[in-house]
């Protein structure tokens, strides 16, 4: 059952109500009830602001953008978390990038590299001991590729001079050495991180290569950008993108290398999942470079079907029919899926709040599988990203933006989904609650999701956590008479 | 004065992109649109308005610009 457009505004309302009056003003352009009509979102919803002091919000820092998504999964680099232990410590290895290679000997990406800043180091400044610990991870790790420099907090607060340096070190070992300016106080969620993450990779890398004409580009050549492997996602894209007789130079930055990265511009399209946390580079390699770009969505066979045809579309005939062999192929495939979890997850109603693409991407998946998503929102998005959104959610969905702790339970308490996607932080309230619950950032330790094998594999765990026989027995027993006789009594 | 990316979209309208801000909106006008001339006061779909003294032959898009506030 739906709600009407009346209902979810007074919902909305009533969440609203017990907060001051500036607070709830401020929260209320961040609440809006889809409405499939509007064409720019910044009419009905407000995005990409601070988050209200005192709520609990779900958002990260800059450092998290950067370190964390974008150059953490390079994975022939050494990423420096530059500053004290903790930021890169409690981040470590948690976003399941996978990736192959023999870490501590070639890769890297699920190591913690810090400066380990301790008093000292912010009273006289750390710039002698990164220098140091670049000649260091020289020493140790002869293989790595080249380092980053990711700054914590306290870089930016004591003036340290990690360009000066970066650029001195890089000569002495002869690799790229490249700082990132990802304070975590910069901006207003990881967002801007990622934004920092993609210019320092234009201003530091990506012309590395612009003279050596050594790489044999062929006309097939793309790119995927925006996917960070999560569980084997850019893998499973991937073997698509190469069955349609095109070829993958570059992995952005999931199973990526500093290589794929430098060779990027020679690239003939550039394909991009996640278009939040890289578009800036796409828009900067069109200008530059003259590579078109084009947003894809592998979640679900219809979104994947309806991408691999805009894909081929960029290219010839062959390629073109190509991809419809591909669609062909899987079809079999996908149709079984749908017809052994459809009728077990038919009419089921899904609530999101997640970061990046998966707020409108994961959309499609759902609905294939009968499945309908009555409430989303990103923890980050932009104004570009609603735009987005509002066409793929239905009419008088909810939808929210940098939702609060406290927001998103009474929302679930009143909409009452059958499923909640979010993340860790979310997850265990709402297990509590007695809600079937999936961790949509790194796949609930499964995955992967994206294209048609990821498919199989979503659908199996959606059915898996919705009709698991665990939640009948949430519910104390002597709790579960109580609510049948109060509903009696209240005569319904 | 913002520097602003202008790129073509994909049904061949303009769209206007201020990096700093991240902001992308659609061009609804531009005064002087030839082969010859590109530029003078431009309006944005959701009515801001902004200036760029007419460059000559037009310009390649997508490219990078300096805009005044109108
Ligand atoms: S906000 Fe600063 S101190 Fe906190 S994790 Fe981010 S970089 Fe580290």
């Amino acid at each position: 059952m739906s709600m009407t457009r009346e209902a979810t505004e007074a919902l909305i309302q009533e969440v609203l109500e017990v907060y001051p009056e500036s607070a709830k003003k401020d929260r209320a352009k961040h609440l809006a009830v889809n409405d499939q009509t509007v064409e720019q979102s910044k009419k009905c919803i407000t995005s990409n602001r601070k988050s209200l002091p005192g709520v609990m919000t779900i958002r990260g820092c800059a450092y998290a953008g950067s370190k964390g998504v974008v150059w953490g999964p390079i994975k022939d680099m050494v990423h420096v978390s530059h500053g004290p232990v903790g930021c890169g410590q409690y981040s470590r290895a948690g976003r399941r990038n996978y990736y192959v290679g023999t870490t501590g000997i070639n890769t890297f990406g699920t190591m913690n590299f810090t400066s380990d800043f301790q008093e000292k180091d912010i009273v006289f400044g750390g710039d002698k001991k990164l220098a140091k610990i670049v000649t260091e991870i020289e020493a140790l790790f002869p293989l790595s590729k080249g380092i980053t420099v990711q700054s914590e907090c306290p870089i930016g607060l004591i003036g340290d001079d990690i360009e000066a340096v970066s650029k001195k070190s890089a000569k002495e070992i002869g690799k790229p050495v490249v700082p990132v300016r990802c304070e975590g106080f910069r901006g207003v969620s990881q967002s801007l991180g990622h934004h920092i993450a993609n210019d320092a990779i234009r201003d530091w890398v990506l012309g590395n290569r612009d003279k050596d004409s050594s790489f044999a580009a062929t006309p097939y050549d793309v790119t995927i950008i925006g996917d960070y492997n999560i569980g084997g996602d850019a893998w499973a894209s991937r073997t698509l993108i190469e069955d349609m007789g095109l070829r993958v130079i570059a992995q952005w930055s999931g199973d990526g290398t500093l290589a794929e990265i430098e060779n990027t511009p020679k690239a003939k399209l550039n394909l991009i999942h996640c278009y939040r946390s890289m578009n800036y580079i796409s828009r900067h390699m069109e200008e530059k470079y003259g590579i078109p770009w084009l947003e894809y969505n592998f979640f679900g066979p219809t979104k994947i079907a309806e991408s691999l045809r805009r894909i081929a579309g960029f290219f010839d005939e062959t390629i073109q029919a190509n991809a419809e062999r591909v669609i062909e192929k899987y079809q079999a495939g996908y149709e079984a899926v749908i017809a052994k979890y459809r009728p077990r997850l038919q009419g089921k109603r899904v609530m999101l709040y997640v970061g990046g693409l998966r707020p409108r991407h994961v959309i499609g998946a759902y609905e294939d599988l009968g499945m309908e998503v009555v409430g989303t929102g990103y923890e980050f998005g932009h104004n570009d990203d609603y735009d987005r959104t509002i066409k793929e959610m239905g009419e008088s969905t909810l939808i929210y933006d940098d939702v609060t702790g406290y927001e998103f339970e009474e929302f679930v308490k009143r909409v009452k989904p059958d499923l909640i996607g979010s993340g860790i932080k979310e997850k265990y309230i709402f297990q509590k609650m007695g809600i079937p619950f999936r961790q949509m950032h790194s796949w609930d330790y499964s995955g992967p999701y994206h294209g048609y094998d990821g498919f199989a594999i979503f659908a199996r765990d959606m059915d898996m956590t919705l009709n698991n026989p665990c939640w009948r027995n949430v519910q104390a027993p002597w709790l579960k008479g109580r609510e049948a006789a109060e509903s009696a009594a209240a005569g319904n | 004065m913002p520097n602003v990316m202008i790129r073509v979209k994909d049904d061949g309208g303009l769209l206007f992109y201020i990096a700093k801000k991240d902001q992308e909106e659609e061009i609804a006008s531009v005064e002087r649109d030839s082969d010859a001339e590109w530029g003078g006061e431009i309006e944005l779909t959701d009515g801001s308005r902004y200036y760029i003294d007419p460059i000559s032959p037009k310009p390649a898009f997508p490219t990078t610009l300096r805009f005044k506030r109108a």
